[in-house]
């Protein structure tokens, strides 16, 4: 019950933290010279990235940075251009054969995003479904869970990010960061190995923030591998293992999180955190 | 003015008296339309070619009756059904990410919608004329049997007299429906296009395919923005059974009515006929369509949408303000 990740019951945090090797190499997610361009405008311009199983890493960056772009990126709701991006081993959106690559079809695609939660900026929970609906739809469309098991788990997800008491609302009828909550919960109801998050509280009252932050600290602290897009300075300086700064497509330094924040080596960098802090 | 102010000051406030706003432009129309009126019903009354006896006496007839039930009632109700299903079809086709299949769709829209229903009916109607069966199987099979030295090879694998099928009601049928799946099919396509594309990214975000999300996730949000012009289409659709007139479907209501009009000479009373059991009709739908909006216009709907939206935008305004960062957003 304690833990919110029930596919890693009974892993000590630290554990995990430390990084159980995925795939000998230790890494979630590996992203090589990624680039993507939209017509001419060419948004990632060779990104390398690794995270490590269990690890937080924070990306940061002006707005058109291409952060979201690269988020989308690692399940393949936008295609690269060139490059790869492999999570948990698994080359994403392509396939390995003879030396060639394949593309992968719609369905293939659409199994591997089942093991990637991604939480949204603007929620994006489906309004027509309630609380329970939400978290419990994609298990049991997808052949996951019986609808029984799903709503159990659901409850009990629901329950740990502290809106156990709303089960039959629809998301109409919450605040910003209870909606935020659910999306997470809904996420998490896929037993994700992995968990994108685009900014998750840009969209939220300045007092509603916290109750989100503390929701993503909780899975930081059970393991959760995390890639987190933030202008939250305090959360990746508390949580963060790494943070990332990308500015113009590229990723500009990268370290550790306190590190980076105290003496940002580049002068971008040191720029946007002055505005940001 | 002033009466506002005291009332917030003072605890009880006396009953405002004030002389109401007179509006004698109303009274100078009531008189107008009442005479228009009059002039009406003076035509209606006195002219004894409007034959009201006779128009009532006709148009309760079973042929009639029966002409109302099914050509009309039945064939609107069958005629949507398949062009609603018919139109989901070729919106989905039109959104796919397939070329052929949208290429399909485009042409089809662009076909039905170009052809008027008048003439696709009487179109329909006449196939007989072109061919007397219809037939599925290997195109130019007999032509191809010939290059290979072979007479007369048939590969048909099943086909119907056009006689026996493409008369009246079906041929009807058909042509209504395939023409209402076109206008269908662009209202479907704007529904679909209305639901936010967070939403179609949620649900390919947590695995789901584009059939699964269609259904599950855009298609029942789409449903608000597609129901109120579908019931347009159904008031449409009953008033353009009485086309069928021209394939001919015989047993429909603006058909007895003509027939019965033409053979008794009193062509005009019978027309009056079908006003009345028109409006009659489409008054009905639209007591149903006033429901029908009401309840698809009220909850969560359109303002908690733009609520949500203008929160999201206040949101990314007030994101790159707290970030103070320049360049394209
Ligand atoms: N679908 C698209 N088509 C064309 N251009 C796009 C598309 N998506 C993003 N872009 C462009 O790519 C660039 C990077 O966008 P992206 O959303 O990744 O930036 P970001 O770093 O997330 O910024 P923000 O902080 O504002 O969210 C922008 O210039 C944007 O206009
Ligand atoms: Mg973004």
């Amino acid at each position: 019950m304690s833990e919110l990740i029930p596919g890693q019951a009974g892993a000590p945090a630290a554990e995990s933290r430390t990084g159980a090797p995925a795939d000998g190499t230790g890494l979630m997610v590996r992203a090589e010279q990624v680039h993507k361009s939209f017509g001419s405008l060419e948004v990632l311009k060779g990104i390398d990235l690794q995270v490590r199983a269990g690890e937080v890493c924070c990306l940061l960056g002006p707005s058109g940075s291409g952060k979201s772009t690269f988020l989308r990126c690692i399940n393949h709701l936008e295609k690269i251009n060139a490059g790869s991006i492999r999570v948990d081993g698994e080359l994403i959106g392509y396939r390995e054969r003879g030396g060639r690559l394949h593309e992968m079809r719609e369905k293939e695609v659409a199994a591997q995003r089942r093991s990637i939660g991604m939480v949204f900026q603007r929620f994006n929970l489906f309004p027509h479904m309630t609380v329970l609906g939400n978290v419990t739809e994609a298990p049991v469309l997808l052949g996951r869970e019986k609808k029984a098991a799903a709503r159990e788990r659901a409850a009990q997800l629901l329950e740990r990010v502290g809106l156990g008491d709303k089960l039959g609302a629809y998301p109409g009828q919450l605040s910003g960061g209870q909606q935020q909550r659910v999306a997470i919960a809904r996420a998490l109801a896929m037993r994700p190995k992995l968990m994108l998050f685009d900014e998750p509280t840009s969209a939220l009252d300045p007092e509603l923030v916290g109750e989100v932050l503390d929701v993503m600290k909780d899975l930081a602290r059970d393991g959760m591998t995390m890639i987190v897009v933030t202008h939250e300075i305090g959360f990746a300086r508390e949580v963060g293992d790494t943070l990332v700064f990308m500015d113009g497509g590229v990723v500009v330094e990268s370290g550790d999180p306190r590190e980076v924040i105290a003496n940002p080596r580049h002068e971008r960098t040191r720029t946007f955190l002055a505005k940001v802090l | 003015m002033e009466s506002h102010d005291t009332s917030t000051v003072r605890a009880r406030p006396e009953p405002l008296r004030a002389v109401p706003v007179r509006h004698p432009g109303r009274w100078v129309a009531v008189a107008v339309l009442a005479v228009l009126v009059a002039m009406f019903v003076h035509l209606l009354v006195t002219n004894d070619a409007f034959n009201w006896s006779f128009m009532v006496d006709k148009m309760f007839r079973p042929p009639i009756i029966e002409g109302l039930l099914r050509g009309t009632v039945l064939m609107t109700v069958s005629a949507m059904l398949i062009g609603v299903t018919l139109g989901v079809v070729v919106a989905v086709m039109r959104l796919s990410d397939n070329p052929i299949l949208r290429g399909v769709a485009w042409l089809y829209t662009w076909f039905f919608r170009a052809v008027p229903r008048l003439v696709l009916l009487a179109v329909f109607g006449n196939i007989g004329i072109l061919w007397s069966r219809i037939e599925f199987g290997v195109p130019f099979d007999t032509q191809l049997g010939q290059l290979f030295g072979i007479d007369n090879l048939q590969l048909r694998l099943f086909g119907f007299s056009s006689r026996d099928i493409l008369t009246g009601f079906m041929a009807g049928l058909l042509g209504l429906a395939l023409s209402e799946a076109a206008y269908m099919a662009e209202i479907v396509r704007a529904g679909i296009q209305s639901v936010d594309e967070g939403q179609t990214e949620a649900a390919q975000a947590l695995g789901m395919s584009r059939g699964q999300l269609l259904r599950r996730v855009v298609l029942p949000q789409a449903m608000r923005v597609i129901i109120p012009p579908t019931g347009n289409e159904t008031i449409a659709m009953l008033k353009d059974t009485s086309l069928l007139l021209y394939v001919p479907v015989s047993v429909e209501l603006f058909f007895q009515l003509d027939a019965v009009g033409k053979r008794t000479f009193q062509i005009f009373p019978m027309y009056v006929a079908a006003c009345l059991w028109y409006l009659f009709l489409t008054s009905i739908l639209l007591v149903g369509q006033y429901f029908l909006e009401r309840h698809f216009g009220k909850g969560y709907g359109p303002a908690g949408r733009a609520r949500l939206r203008l929160r999201g935008m206040t949101a990314e305004t007030g994101g790159g303000g707290n970030s103070g960062t320049v360049g394209p957003a």
